[in-house]
């Protein structure tokens, strides 16, 4: 056992929260939440440039070919500086899902421009029911010719607006169980009977309600196997998770050290508050749940890393880091008092975007059902 | 990073499972609770195994009886033994006080003290809390008086564990009452058998007799029991507490109480309730969380980095979790989770009424929750001191 970060990863990390601090102070972040990009072309460079949009990437295909955990160090501090723009959906969601199930054919045609920061992606899989099971995937893709048509919508789908190419589930045939019967299509979004309705959403991320109206793909199109994409959409949702308590940890650690900051400094009763008990322990609760989310995020990273069965690992962690960052922000909130709540503060960045993020791929209530599947025995 | 076990580790924790599947009694563990006295005679017997094999204090250096393993190694011990609910470890000589000494002791000391500790020949007991200091320790009014070539004490301990069953003692005692409290205070290593030492049992909730109050009237302490410098023990106290509040016991009891319960219900075949799956799942992240808090304490450890906010939190959530699940498995078992290991009806033999009813102590021990959060807040997160 080792909990250590390797050189390369500490370096990551230390530099990530560098390039971030300067390139994503506070403002962007509160620009971009009313842009209808949600993200600056400068910024997406710089990423291409820093080899962080190919660092998962195989070298073959312009990448640095990292692990997940190196990604990891990465989302940790993109969840700290509230990072806005469409990287978790064109790596994690994207490339990764292309590497796991794609054949030579997609790698090559979808990989080079990820790294080189040319190729958007993300990931379209809820659909009005808002679930991620296998059952939540309703919409059909027919076969017809020596292709498909895809008919349906998709909810949520995250920074649909800028992707170039979405992975969309669908139903390819139907069966009794509902695992059966997913295919994954890679579908350019610039294609006509494909059309983005942007959610309007509390945390001002980009999310879309797509709709495909027969929207003809061909049989290239199909990312893994025909009616078997379960298994593999299955892997990618637990690398989102992963991914997005990565985010969440960093997040949370940053409302912890804001928090601290403003105790120290805030002087009620002629001394800090944070000389009063009652914050400290708030503040003590706040670091138990950010160690906590933190090691439990990083063990289910280091499985996906090694390429061993996650489920389990994947399921702590997102039920854990779910619920506790939403706590951490509460508790922030209460320790600030009234100006926590402001719009002014940053702190309410965080707060709203942590409530989304819990939902995301999984809240502390899938993932505990998910494992009590595993306790009914 | 790796959060897995080398192969040398793992085999590790075969052999000890085998050793425990052939030295245990049969189905122990998996009937009632076994009471004071009959676990204190297993972990006698134990406790002579395991000093045997030189597990009892693997993770110390070889020449005060330990195979200098590296506290990964001793993790997995701990964590085994503790879900097999497995006597014979010994959590005062071995955890507290030998790491201790090999900071702060004489080399005369080390030499005399930890040979016997590591051949299980003798139980240690911790004369820590008073009637009037309880998270105020540094308040402590148990005096020692400088006679020359041995201290005088006078005064009383409380919540003293095992101090019925001890040889020895370590003490927290005054020797300078008109210094600053944390500067005149002094750590000592007291026969039980010194004339003047009384002890009188306490019962608890559980109805068990585990812990003491010990009187002191006029006991004699030699000067070479005292364990670095006189008025300076405060320090060697705190020292020792961030070995007792280091420690997987708590994760691991509380995987084994939510394994045991899921089980039964498996077992029972009246189906589990979508409420008793969310509650369990609930309780098993946390169970597992506290895992991992836990193993990073004993990873710091395993680089020589000193664990301090780390054990803490770890503490804090462990104990809490425990109580948590202990009070979970009460609620799932229903009329039935009040029945003792006497009726016949008891589920698991009682074992989860019995578990909650000890679980009390957990947030009080060691530095109850709040002590724990105090010093998560000064020591690890900076905040400034009331």
């Amino acid at each position: 056992m080792d909990l250590a970060l390797s050189e390369i990863q500490q370096m990551l990390k230390t530099s990530a929260r560098e390039v971030l601090a300067r390139e994503v102070p506070f403002e962007v972040v509160r620009a971009m939440e009313g842009d209808a990009e949600g993200y600056t072309p400068e910024l997406w460079r710089s990423m291409a440039e820093l080899g962080w949009l190919g660092l998962v990437v195989p070298e073959k295909y312009g990448g640095a070919e990292g692990s997940f955990l190196d990604l990891g160090m990465l989302l940790e501090e993109m969840g700290r500086a509230l990072t806005p723009g469409p990287f978790f959906s064109t790596v994690v969601l994207g490339a990764l899902t292309v590497m796991d199930a794609g054949d030579e054919a997609m790698r090559s045609n979808l990989l080079p421009g990820i790294a080189g920061g040319e190729t958007m992606m993300t990931l379209a899989v809820t659909e009005e029911s808002g679930g991620y099971g296998p059952g939540d995937i309703r919409m059909r893709a027919e076969r017809r010719g020596d292709g498909y048509v895809l008919s349906g919508r998709k909810m949520f789908v995250p920074d649909a607006h800028a992707a170039d190419y979405a992975i969309v589930t669908a139903r390819t045939s139907e069966g009794e169980d509902a695992r059966e019967g997913i295919t994954l299509f890679v579908v350019p979004m610039k294609q006509g009977g494909v059309s983005v309705t942007p959610h309007a959403t509390m945390a001002l991320e980009k999310q879309a309600q797509v709709d495909f109206d027969e929207v003809r793909v061909s049989a290239d199109a199909v990312l893994g196997s025909v009616n078997g994409g379960w298994s593999a959409l299955e892997r990618a949702l637990e690398r989102a998770a992963t991914a997005k308590g990565l985010e969440m940890v960093g997040g949370a650690e940053a409302v912890l050290e804001i928090t601290l900051e403003y105790l120290k400094d805030r002087v009620q009763f002629g001394r800090p508050v944070g000389t009063f008990q009652a914050l400290q322990h708030h503040c003590a609760n706040m670091a138990i749940d950010v160690e906590g989310s933190r090691y439990a995020a990083y063990q289910a990273a280091h499985r996906i890393s090694e390429g061993l069965p996650a489920g389990r690992e994947v399921s702590v962690a997102k039920a854990w880091v779910s619920d506790a960052y939403m706590r951490v922000c509460a508790t922030a909130v209460q320790c600030h008092g009234a100006v926590g709540f402001t719009t002014e503060h940053d702190l309410q960045l965080f707060t709203r975007r942590a409530r989304a993020q819990e939902q995301l791929y999984g809240d502390g209530g899938f993932h505990r059902r998910q494992l009590a599947a595993g306790l009914r025995g | 990073m790796d959060f897995r076990f080398s192969e040398s580790e793992e085999a590790f924790r075969q052999e000890l499972l085998k050793f425990l599947d052939a030295e245990l009694p049969a189905g122990w563990g998996e009937g009632p609770a076994p009471s004071p006295d009959e676990e204190w005679a297993e972990t006698l017997r134990m406790r002579r195994k395991l000093a045997e094999r030189g597990w009892l204090t693997m993770h110390w250096p070889p020449e005060y009886g330990g195979q200098g393993a590296s506290t990964i190694l001793s993790l997995i011990f701990n964590e085994e033994m503790s879900y097999r609910g497995a006597p014979g470890r010994d959590a005062f000589g071995a955890r507290m006080l030998g790491p201790t000494l090999m900071i702060y002791g004489t080399e005369e000391q080390k030499r005399r003290f930890l040979p016997p500790v590591a051949r299980g020949e003798v139980q240690w007991c911790q004369g820590y809390s008073e009637p009037q200091s309880g998270s105020d320790l540094a308040s402590l009014s148990t005096r020692a008086d400088d006679e020359g070539d041995f201290f005088r004490i006078n005064g009383s301990k409380v919540w003293t564990s095992l101090a019925h069953r001890a040889d020895w003692m370590m003490v927290l005692v005054r020797t300078d009452p008109d210094a600053p409290k944390h500067r005149g205070i002094s750590f000592l290593l007291v026969d039980m058998k010194s004339p003047g030492v009384e002890v009188r049992p306490i019962m608890n909730m559980a109805g068990t007799h585990e812990f003491n109050e010990v009187f002191f009237d006029d006991v004699r302490a030699p000067k070479t029991n005292l364990v670095g410098e006189q008025d300076r023990g405060w320090y060697v106290a705190v020292t020792l507490l961030d070995f007792e509040r280091s420690g997987i016991e708590y994760a691991a009891t509380s995987r084994r109480l939510l394994d045991d319960l899921s089980g039964f219900i498996r077992e029972s075949g009246r189906g589990m309730e979508g409420w008793v799956a969310d509650l369990l799942a609930e309780r098993y992240v946390e169970a597992e969380v506290a895992r991992l808090m836990a193993y990073r304490v004993a990873w710091m450890q395993s680089r020589g980095m000193v664990p301090n906010r780390e054990a803490s939190m770890s503490k804090v959530f462990g104990s809490e979790t425990f109580q948590r699940v202990a009070d979970t498995g009460m609620k799932v078992l229903g009329l039935y989770g009040q029945l003792t290991e006497e009726d016949r009806w008891a589920p698991l033999a009682g074992r989860i009424q019995d578990a909650w009813r000890h679980s009390f102590s957990n947030t009080i021990a060691a530095g109850t929750s709040e002590i724990q959060r105090n010093i998560i807040a000064s020591r690890g997160l900076g905040l400034p001191r009331g």
